[in-house]
């Protein structure tokens, strides 16, 4: 399924903490907070002293005049920070502080007049002071966000209704662009984008909505934002392979893309050339890859002149040993060739088919099977029969060897199937090159006779010239 | 270009430089690899004006292709005519310097790198230093990130002018707008500023140190930490304190804890660079923040670094400063909530009894180690008891071995085959400090009971173990000790036991010696060639050859070659097989003993032993008789 052009909102409810998502891993969470008990996180070390919170009034009982002063009140009590890996740790203050969060998210979400100027930088420091923090080391170095359960964050009961703020914040009809954008400025931005590499999920769905509106609404961070996204991206590609929040971010540039104007502007050229393409890399493609096919996709649908690049690029990365990451390969060229254009079709089905071909002599058959399945796509199958005189040439040998030789019974009646709508497309080119293909092949077999001679010819001259290199 | 006009063994180049252009990659990647044959058959001339630009123009290659080129142009120098022409290198290297693939363009850069050597001064001014500004004002932050490893090659050998503008280069690429540039300046910049002046090491490299270390991004701040020792290697102890100190000091208390772990990494390194005072007023204090950091991943590198950090620090109080200062950490760490920041403290702190003496090695380690040994990760005890000669060599190994015991014995029976196998390994060891006597009395039986542990990986090592003991303890004990308990094990009902005797005799026949091998293991061997399982009869015959050479010819002859004939008839099929092998193995050996009277026997069965050695040798040295 393809990620919606607009990231989902979380489903949340800000009165409770999303209790069910916490229960998801309720022994592996329990484990770790007796494990680590007495230690404080890293966000917790730099509180110098621990203030003792009292509750203050409601901020629904506050007569008008008072209330942007309780409400500032409220923001400043709440950046007080406290330790969830001690979980019996003060627990009167962070009720408190709970009990806070949620007036104040209830607060800027339902009612109007409240989001006054000199409430801004109070806001955006309690947010900042709460959810800026350095992420701590994964409890698990080799980490697989397929196989294991992330470490979920142990102050979500805060941080959540913190987010939950920020996002109402944001989504407030009285939320002013022009004042907010003093405090949400680079700086903070950056910050906010580092905090993708959080392993818990539950934080990367809030970051991604919330970064989602900051770019729908503080114009000028836009290309300041693409620029780090890219830097993000390129880092993880070339530098450490690792990065939590690949999907979320790509989810965002795909609602991003959708929007750019036309014609492209060369820095979003380049960044579909150098960074989308180049992540296919990506040891980890599985966890991104729907994400990151959509994006493609979606600036092939821009501008038809960028295919022969995307196709070119993903050929140039063809896995070579990882047949799992070649099926979600295929799955991309399907998806491209479902919106291509004829005429672009044309620039790379040379290439292209021979890549299928390749595919279709697979041993492993899931891989044979899903390149076999493109003769199911009748948009593909039409594009195919116009094309039938170059196409037919680069995969009949292909074919025709593997229906003999390959060991699983599905493929072998594939392609007869194949071989078969080949016949019908175009009988007589599929006579001659029956035709010629046992002329061919022996051809073949008399071309590595001599191909071996000129290798032993040129080891026995590689030795003589070396003994002569060596004598000079 | 091809080169084969009328010359019949050019055909092959010809051949190759084809499949440079091949579409087939794994040909493409062939001939690259054969690239010198093609320029020394081309020869230097047409290797200059032919080969070079045509390489250059096939930049947009497979990654594979192009890292195989990229090394093969730095060897290239005496294939283009030599020092003098070593420039028409650069252009294709410059390309290569600027790929995306972060391994071709490291190999690049070494190449460029090597050829920068074999530039002359005026070459480098006129060719190779262009280059560098060429990459290092690129677009694309790849060429950039290249240019960095670049200025350090060229900067000791171009006029100062030139000297400027390198400097000047780099300054702009520390303060670069990409974090990746930035990082690859932070992580050159320590063998960059070996090579600058002094007085620019004052001036330049120290502001970009302090710009480096507080930049926003961790990754950066933490490469800083790495130069810190370069650059403090560098300045006289003087000026440490206000160039360096400040900057260091905010690195050991970052926010993030990679840079805090990357200063416990290299804890021992900046010790060595800011010498002795400025390690007692400031490391000291640093080191025990970094033990009681917050992070486990930060106190497991302090950890680490608690023997190496204490041995370096200067004589005159480093007793008293380990004692009323890093003790007391150490002990703190010894019941750490982590099982990693445990186990890096076992596998150093016995290394503090010698630094430590006799007296507070009993007094205050002492206590520590017991506590180790009783830890509940074996990974612990594990560290602690293969790091015992340290402490053997200051207070004796009596000291600890009534604890040393029940630890032993309980990692023993560990529920891991990991750490049962761990442990083993350290048994002829731990056998050498003990001494025969406790040895005998408390480990034997363990040694015994890994014969018959139930995996096989458990039984191999026991066996190994054995052999050791045996080189250790000598013939006679293994006579009275372990062999009537392995030869027991011959009439197990169990076959996997009984095939562990043969392995066990197989190791050591050797050291046991000719007398109780012929007298006492062959007989045991021999009746197992009568054993119902297949298994263990051609193990038998495997056995057999192995301990030929051992035995004396008399039995060789009389008892175990009707056994192998017997056993070469055998219904099985592998049986047969390892019978005939050693038949044949043993006909070798005779062949060559046959001739020679009983004295030269022994020779030419050491020299079976030791390998392969021809009979003709044999014939050679042996003097012949008559």
């Amino acid at each position: 399924s393809l990620p919606p052009s607009s990231p989902s909102s979380p489903t949340t409810s800000f009165s409770v903490p999303s209790a069910e998502k916490v229960d998801g891993f309720p022994r592996r969470s329990m484990r770790r907070a007796r494990q680590r008990r007495s230690h404080s996180s890293s966000q917790f070390r730099y509180q110098s002293s621990q203030v003792e919170l009292t509750p203050l009034p409601l901020l629904k009982d506050a007569p008008v005049a008072e209330l942007h002063d309780l409400f500032c009140k409220k923001l400043q009590q709440c950046c007080v920070l406290f330790d969830f890996l001690d979980c019996v740790a003060d627990l009167k203050g962070k009720e408190i502080k709970r009990a806070a969060l949620n007036e104040l998210v209830e607060s800027v979400a339902t009612s109007r007049g409240v989001l006054i100027e000199p409430l801004y930088p109070e806001a955006i420091k309690m947010i900042s002071v709460n959810i800026f923090r350095t992420l701590p080391p994964s409890e698990n170095p080799e980490f697989d966000p397929e196989e294991d359960e992330p470490t979920l964050e142990a102050s979500w009961p805060h941080l959540q209704l913190v987010y939950e703020f920020f996002l109402r914040f944001l989504e407030s009809p009285d939320f002013q662009p022009s004042m907010a954008k003093r405090y949400v400025d680079q700086k903070f931005v950056l910050q906010l984008l580092e905090l993708f590499d959080s392993e818990d999920p539950r934080e990367r769905e809030y970051l991604k909505t919330i970064l989602h509106r900051v770019y729908g609404k503080l114009l000028g961070l836009r290309a300041y934002i693409r620029k780090q996204i890219n830097n993000i991206f390129l880092r993880f590609i070339y530098e450490t392979e690792h990065f939590n929040g690949v999907a979320e971010l790509l989810e965002i540039l795909g609602s991003i893309i959708n929007g750019f104007a036309l014609p492209l502007k060369s820095e979003h050229k380049q960044f579909l050339v150098r960074v989308l393409i180049p992540l296919h890399t990506a040891k980890s493609l599985s966890i991104f890859h729907a994400q990151l096919a959509y994006c493609v996709v979606q600036f092939m649908e821009k501008d038809a002149t960028v295919t022969e690049y995307i196709i070119r690029g993903l050929l140039k990365y063809w896995p070579k040993t990882c047949t799992q990451k070649e099926v979600m390969f295929l799955g991309e060229i399907e998806e491209i060739l479902d919106v291509i254009e004829p005429s672009q079709f044309m620039r790379i089905q040379e290439p292209l088919f021979k890549q299928i071909a390749a595919c279709i002599s697979s041993p492993h058959f899931q891989v044979a099977e899903r390149a076999l399945y493109f003769w199911n796509n009748e948009y593909i199958l039409s594009l195919i029969e116009e094309n039938c005189q170059v196409i037919l040439p680069l995969v009949f040998a292909t074919l025709y060897r593997v229906s003999k030789e390959h060991w699983n019974q599905t493929i072998v009646s594939l392609i007869y199937n194949v071989l078969k709508t080949f016949m019908e497309m175009n009988s007589k080119l599929f006579d001659d090159l029956t035709a010629s293909y046992k002329v061919e092949k022996q051809n073949r077999y008399q071309r590595k006779i001599k191909s071996t001679g000129i290798v032993q010819q040129f080891d026995h001259l590689l030795m003589k010239r070396h003994a002569l290199f060596v004598k000079c | 270009m091809a080169g084969a006009d009328g010359d019949d063994s050019l055909y092959p180049i010809a051949v190759l430089i084809d499949e440079l252009r091949n579409e087939d990659v794994q040909l493409r990647l062939n001939s690259i690899k054969k690239l010198s044959t093609i320029a020394l058959a081309l020869g230097v001339e047409r290797t200059r004006t032919e080969l070079l630009p045509f390489l250059t123009d096939t930049i947009y290659d497979e990654d594979e292709v192009l890292l195989a080129l990229a090394e093969q142009l730095g060897n290239f120098t005496m294939l283009v005519g030599g020092p003098e022409y070593v420039h028409c290198l650069l252009p294709p290297l410059e390309s290569l310097a600027t790929v995306e693939e972060t391994v071709v363009r490291d190999k690049a850069v070494e190449s460029l790198r090597k050829i920068s050597q074999e530039h002359s001064p005026v070459d480098l001014e006129v060719h190779f230093e262009p280059l560098v500004k060429r990459l290092a004002s690129g677009d694309w932050f790849t060429s950039r990130t290249s240019a960095c490893g670049l200025f350090s090659v060229c900067y000791p050998r171009v006029s100062s002018t030139v000297k400027a503008e390198i400097r000047q280069h780099f300054r702009t690429l520390c303060s670069d707008d990409t974090p990746m540039v930035r990082r690859a300046a932070a992580s050159k910049l320590g063998e960059f500023a070996k090579v600058l002046e002094l007085e620019y090491v004052k001036s330049d490299i120290i502001s970009l140190f302090t710009a480096l270390a507080s930049d926003e991004q961790d990754s950066v701040r933490l490469l800083a930490v790495e130069a810190c020792v370069s650059i403090a290697t560098l300045l006289p102890q003087e000026d440490l304190e206000t160039l360096v100190m400040p900057t260091l000091r905010q690195a050991a208390e970052d926010k993030s804890w990679r840079v805090r772990y990357m200063v416990a990494d290299k804890f021992s390194e900046l010790q060595k660079a800011v010498g002795p005072e400025i390690t007692k007023n400031d490391l000291v204090p640093a080191f025990q923040n970094l033990l009681k950091d917050c992070e486990a991943e930060v106190r497991a590198a302090a950890a680490n670094k608690v023997k190496e950090f204490c041995e370096n620090l200067p004589e005159d109080n480093r007793e008293q400063i380990i004692m009323t200062h890093i003790l007391p950490c150490v002990k703190e760490l010894v019941s750490d909530t982590n099982q990693h920041v445990k186990s890096a403290l076992a596998s150093v702190i016995m290394g503090l009894s010698t630094i430590l003496g006799k007296d507070n090695t009993i007094e205050h380690l002492l206590p520590l180690f017991l506590a180790q040994l009783k830890d509940e990760c074996p990974e612990v005890r594990l560290n602690i008891i293969s790091n015992l000669d340290c402490v053997n060599e200051v207070i004796g190994i009596r000291q600890l071995s009534q604890s040393l015991l029940p630890a032993i014995v309980e990692l023993a029976e560990d529920a891991k085959w990991r750490v049962r196998l761990a442990i083993i390994e350290y048994m002829p060891l731990l056998a050498g400090q003990l001494g025969v006597e406790f040895f005998d009395e408390k480990l034997n039986t363990l040694c015994m009971a890994w014969l018959i542990d139930h995996v096989y990986a458990i039984r191999e090592a026991a066996t190994c173990n054995l052999m050791k003991l045996v080189e250790k303890f000598g013939a006679e004990w293994a006579q009275n000790t372990i062999v009537p308990k392995v030869l027991g094990m011959a009439n197990d009902p169990n076959y996997l036991h009984r095939m562990t005797t043969l392995f066990c005799i197989n190791a050591l026949s050797k050291a046991c010696g000719q007398e109780i091998t012929t007298k006492q293991m062959l007989p045991v061997v021999l009746k197992m060639s009568n054993d119902q399982v297949a298994n263990v009869r051609f193990n038998v015959a495997k056995s057999l050859q192995k301990i030929g050479p051992i035995l004396d010819s008399n039995a060789l002859q009389t008892e175990v070659k009707p056994v192998l004939e017997k056993l070469a008839s055998d219904t099985d099929m592998d049986v047969k097989y390892f019978a005939q092998e050693a038949i044949s193995g043993f006909k070798e050996m005779m062949s060559c003993v046959i001739p020679h009277p009983p004295d030269c026997c022994a020779l030419s069965w050491s020299v079976m032993e030791r390998g392969q050695i021809s009979c003709k040798l044999l014939l050679i040295t042996v003097p012949h008789p008559n």
